[in-house]
């Protein structure tokens, strides 16, 4: 029997959520998920923000009961992940980005059609909104053709608009703009956002590289980072988090990135290589205390040719940065 | 919408929007016809030709074309059933399938009414080369017991490519090798172009396991009487291959529920690169 779902049951609670893989070739194991503790309540838009192993795409595995945790507790509306899969797969959406969906003999429609049909929408309720949705992802033109005749982004979008057609109290969103070009993806960020807000109590959990769609999107967001999480709250108070200084971004051509290691009062300093150029973007918090040219004379000083300088607010980069040691696309803090 | 009645309509659903892919994907693909119909048809037509050739009673080339019809359906079952769940895990769909509420059976089962329709439809190639080609003769027969053979038949041979299904996944890396290494074997014991009796005792009883087999020989002797050379009485082939029907969905559910748990264990199986 399925859990008494009380109307107030946030949207998503973990605690201690932990999933370890068994590695292949019996290379011991790989601890996706160490000790999540999670609470999303309901109408939020929630980011989980993490570097690619992080364990973003577990977790939203093993809400969507596609996978067990090793242990744990995990909950959806309320419901059991481990024993209540179909009451809690009646009430969410999946989008995974750069996935495809459909056969390619159906026309989008048809497609649309059909995963609404897994979900048991009526054809009264459910062409009318695939027919919304279709407008939405702007596949107006190309509602009638077959999805074997549909470019990458045109079947990226078609399964964007899949995963609204059973219109889920919770969605889940992993990744949901990877690959598309940069307007599409900005109307379905704009269209995500006016969705959770028209009707009360509908949830977004949204996994993303991109820290500009996480800020803009989210009310929230954890920072997780090998299985763990390692900050939970809004943009703005991550951002404030990481504030008291100046963010510095210099591009230098100089010998090595570690350049800045021996600069009096520079912190969380990080170099991006541009092979192209033969420069290096170094990016820093200089200290309120601290003068930016005093830092360029010190680096003049040791022979660093500075090519460019620029300054700016606090970014949710900063606190992720900050918070985790190193940037999206990074490997890991510099040493 | 907790009721089971709620869940009967959820699952309705789902099985007859699987089922109007495979129909479509009939209609719209009608090089599938010449795939699926003509090519494995031609086999027939060699045996039949090889049969009047000998001189042998033309019994036996009715035979033969009775077994080339259901080698259709034999092919669809193996390829379009069997390796699916493989295929719709290589296009990245079968983890949507697992996170959809309905049964995963539902899906299964529209993707065998699809598949039965469509090869039905296409079926009608090899009736068509043996009534006006080739000229066999049927002997006079009762529509409603072959109506209850072929539906027996095909009950059981599609719960069949539903066990298959999940169990291509669990254990065969590559779904196509396993549908290669299957192909011939059952058409050898399925005496699909000869008198399954020739097989001798134990390959009749080999065959009699295998719901193709069964089905083939209770089509002849409705069809074509004692010229079939019937293993067993028409009555007791249709009770077997009831029981089969039933068995193999039971395997069927059992195998699915198995496939989803280790998946959900193991963290694989549903996606496309594991």
């Amino acid at each position: 029997m399925p859990s008494p779902v009380p109307g107030s049951a946030p949207a998503v609670e973990t605690r201690a959520l932990r999933r370890v893989f068994r590695a292949s070739r019996g290379a011991g194991e790989v601890i996706a998920l160490d000790g999540v503790d999670l609470r999303i309540e309901r109408g939020e838009v929630f980011g989980l923000l993490g570097p690619n192993g992080a364990g973003k795409t577990t977790c939203i595995k093993i809400l969507n009961t596609l996978l067990f945790p090793t242990s744990g507790e995990a909950r959806v509306a309320g419901f059991d992940v481990m024993r209540d899969s179909r009451e809690i797969r009646r009430r969410i959406g999946l989008v995974s980005g750069g996935e495809s969906s459909g056969y390619g003999s159906l026309t989008v429609r048809e497609c649309l059609w059909l995963f609404s049909q897994f979900y048991g929408v009526p054809g009264a309720i459910a062409w009318p909104r695939i027919d919304e949705l279709i407008a939405v992802v702007e596949l107006g033109e190309q509602a009638r053709t077959r999805i074997n005749r549909l470019s990458t982004g045109q079947r990226q979008r078609m399964n964007f608009a899949r995963g609204f057609v059973s219109d889920p109290e919770i969605m889940f969103l992993d990744e949901p703009t990877l690959g598309m070009d940069v307007n599409a993806a900005r109307r379905l960020r704009e269209f995500v956002l006016d969705w959770v807000r028209a009707r009360a109590g509908r949830t977004v959990l949204l996994t993303t590289h991109y820290m500009a769609e996480a800020d803009q999107m989210c009310d929230r967001v954890a920072i997780i980072d090998r299985g763990r999480v390692l900050a939970c709250d809004t943009p703005a108070a991550l951002r404030r988090s990481v504030q008291g200084g100046q963010h510095v971004e210099l591009e230098v051509r100089a010998p090595d990135g570690g350049v800045l290691d021996e600069v009096e009062g520079v912190r969380m300093a990080w170099g991006a290589p541009h092979p192209e150029r033969g420069t290096l973007t170094l990016k820093f918090l200089l200290p309120e205390e601290r003068v930016l040219g005093d830092v360029l004379r010190a680096l003049a000083g040791r022979g660093v040719a500075v090519q460019g300088v620029s300054t700016r607010e606090t970014s949710l980069e900063d606190a992720f940065i900050r918070i985790v040691g190193h940037g999206l696309d990074d490997e890991g803090p510099r040493a | 919408m907790n009721g089971w009645r709620d869940r009967l309509a959820l699952d309705l659903r789902a099985a007859r929007a699987r089922a109007f892919v495979r129909v479509v994907g009939t209609l719209r693909e009608p090089q599938g016809v010449l795939l699926d119909a003509v090519f494995p048809n031609l086999g027939m037509c060699a045996y039949v030709l090889l049969y009047r050739g000998l001189g042998a009673p033309r019994s036996f080339e009715t035979l033969a074309v009775i077994g080339g019809i259901m080698t259709t359906f034999w092919l669809n079952v193996l390829w379009g059933m069997g390796a699916q769940l493989f295929w719709e895990k290589q296009s990245g769909q079968l983890q949507l399938f697992f996170a959809a509420p309905c049964s995963r059976m539902a899906i299964l089962a529209g993707m065998a009414v699809g598949g039965l329709v469509g090869t039905t439809l296409r079926s009608l190639v090899g009736v068509a080369l043996g009534v006006w080609v080739f000229h066999v003769r049927f002997a006079s027969f009762s529509p409603g017991v072959l109506i209850a053979v072929f539906l027996a038949t095909m009950a059981a041979l599609y719960a069949l490519g539903m066990m298959l299904a999940s169990l291509f996944l669990l254990y065969g890396r590559e779904a196509w090798h396993t549908c290669n290494a299957l192909t011939d074997p059952v058409f050898m014991l399925s005496g699909l172009y000869f008198p399954i009796r020739t097989l001798g005792s134990v390959g009749a009883f080999a065959a009699g396991l295998l719901p193709l087999a069964l089905g083939v020989d209770a089509l002849r002797q409705v069809l074509m009487g004692p010229a079939a050379h019937g293993l067993f009485p028409v009555r007791y082939e249709l009770a077997g291959l009831c029981a089969l029907a039933v068995l193999l969905l039971v395997l069927a559910r059992l195998s699915l529920e198995h496939l989803e748990r280790l998946s959900k264990r193991e963290g694989r199986l549903t996606q496309r690169w594991q």
